[in-house]
């Protein structure tokens, strides 16, 4: 694949795909965890904490790799707005991938709740104790988790133009973890 | 870029209802897994909303065991825990303690004498860096057995008579509750208290065996008979009073008694005591050195959730940690917020 622009690198395409089960598990975990006072509750907030870690690695990993091998370009006859659209909402794809673990982090952090990955595993506080940061980061935590939902069903729906209506090569950039570049795009 | 094409505009309109349909179906998946389109459901808003006495919400408090006195101490283990979990709090040593005295009440200013459930918050904390949190009261079992059924309690008590009356046939074993307010002595200290877990939660020790057990905690002081109607004419902070002064004095001490359950008792129902004769293990002493401040004091801010638990303890089949757990918190998110309405008087408080 030496040479080809058209798609994403496979570890980019398997970064994608991977964190974007973990990212849809994690926001309907979090918006059903706030909701119940059932045991699932608790059980929902045990996957919650570990699997926002988890997709907080994952971002960093993949700031790197995109740093690095960044993305195949989008197509010449793409309107300008929609470029930029792309651009932006790729920005706002990293900052929230990174900021709302971090969120979470430090609003339990600044609530002196332990910080519980897996029984007996703990990660240290990044902030002290503070009511007022406390409730500034769970309003930024709450409002920014329906602004990254509404952004993944923006993506979702420019990801599905692109491949039924537009059928341009853009989704095909991304659609398959499979390393070899088995379909050319339409030509 | 060239696009080979059948019927291009009709099936372009065609793909685009598809993804709206996607769309739209994403979003109400998601909006139902919040709790958008269940009314019924019980949120944490929902349960903490039950708690609001008729003069509002005690903003800045919270939202139930609003008043109430905090302190520091020590528990002292003295090993025999250790067989039943391998939790660090019960190995033979010393540990801090942060504790929170409190009345079961949502009303920040209720006089001491009208409240009958007492409680304690503690806060145990290991030097492998685990943390015990538990709530208790001075309730014998609790009186109802699911949340669902505390959520009907708690909305039946702020209707009217009738409410009650049809809450209590529904759920006959709120009757015992209604036996032990009558009945049951009062005293006139938190030193005098015996507080309860009432929930169950399963221990595990260091060779993986689980015990499930409740746990209590149960005064050196003698408690002392006292009648309502003397408490009533008393001060209205007498129980914060009575501690400070008792502290000043010299420490106050509790034996904590770890319960174990038999095969088939019901560790699911905390309103269902069990037998007097299941085995219990006296592990160690709780002692309160020193009284602190409410308003600007250690655990104004802290949450004694009960769920907060050590590797070697972990929750039961009752499912009232995990409500406690989720009402706690949004408790504390709301109170929090409200920071402002009971302002710090301490020239460090928070920015």
């Amino acid at each position: 694949m030496i040479g080809d622009r058209r798609r994403f690198t496979p570890l980019q395409r398997l970064l994608h795909w991977l964190m974007a089960v973990c990212i849809l598990a994690m926001l309907f975990i979090g918006v059903g965890m706030a909701s119940t006072v059932m045991p699932i509750h608790l059980t929902l907030i045990a996957i919650h904490r570990p699997l926002g870690i988890a997709i907080l690695v994952l971002a960093l990993v993949r700031l790197v790799v995109r740093l690095r091998y960044g993305a195949p370009p989008l197509p010449a006859d793409l309107p300008l707005p929609m470029k930029l659209g792309a651009y932006l909402s790729h920005v706002a794809f990293y900052a929230l991938m990174i900021v709302m673990p971090l969120i979470g982090w430090a609003m339990l952090s600044a609530s002196a709740y332990p910080v519980v990955l897996f029984s007996g595993v703990h990660l240290p506080p990044i902030l002290p104790q503070s009511d007022f940061l406390h409730t500034l980061l769970w309003n930024a935590h709450f409002y920014f988790a329906f602004l990254f939902f509404a952004l993944i069903l923006l993506h979702v729906a420019a990801a599905l133009f692109h491949a039924l209506v537009r059928r341009d090569g853009v989704f095909d950039a991304m659609a398959s973890i499979a390393a070899h570049d088995e379909v050319a795009p339409a030509e | 870029m060239p696009q080979p094409r059948q019927s291009p505009a009709r099936s372009a309109f065609a793909f685009l209802v598809l993804i709206a349909v996607i769309i739209g179906a994403s979003a109400a998946a998601f909006a139902y897994t919040a709790g958008f389109f269940s009314p019924q459901r019980l949120t944490p808003d929902r349960m903490v909303d039950a708690f609001t006495p008729p003069g509002g919400e005690p903003l800045g408090h919270r939202k139930n065991h609003a008043k109430g006195i905090c302190f520091t101490g020590t528990f002292e283990a003295n090993g025999a825990g250790a067989a039943l979990s391998q939790a660090q709090a019960f190995a033979r040593g010393q540990y801090p303690v942060l504790g929170r005295f409190n009345l079961g009440t949502p009303d920040s200013n209720a006089p001491d004498a009208t409240v009958r459930v007492r409680g304690i918050g503690l806060r145990i904390a290991t030097p492998d860096g685990q943390e015990w949190r538990s709530a208790m009261v001075d309730l014998p079992f609790f009186p109802v057995a699911t949340p669902e059924a505390f959520y009907a309690l708690l909305i039946a008590s702020a209707s009217n008579p009738d409410a009650i009356k049809t809450f209590a046939a529904a759920h006959p074993e709120v009757a015992a509750f209604g036996a032990w307010a009558k009945s049951a002595p009062w005293n006139a200290s938190y030193a005098e208290g015996r507080f309860n877990s009432l929930n169950s939660f399963v221990f595990t020790n260091s060779a993986g065996v689980d015990s499930t057990v409740r746990w209590s905690i149960l005064p050196a002081a003698q408690p002392v008979p006292v009648s309502p109607d003397d408490l009533a004419k008393r001060a209205p902070d007498f129980l914060e009073q009575d501690i400070a002064e008792r502290v000043r004095g010299g420490p106050q001490r509790w034996t904590m008694v770890v319960t174990i359950a038999n095969p088939g008792d019901p560790t699911a129902d905390p309103s269902k005591a069990w037998p007097d004769d299941r085995r219990a293990v006296e592990v160690g002493t709780l002692t309160v050195q020193q009284i602190e401040a409410e308003r600007d004091g250690p655990c104004r801010d802290i949450n004694f959730d009960p769920t907060v638990l050590p590797p070697g303890i972990r929750t039961s089949d009752d499912p009232f940690p995990a409500a406690r757990s989720a009402v706690y918190a949004k408790s504390y998110d709301r109170r929090t917020a409200e920071a402002s309405y009971y302002p710090r008087t301490a020239a460090e408080a928070n920015p």
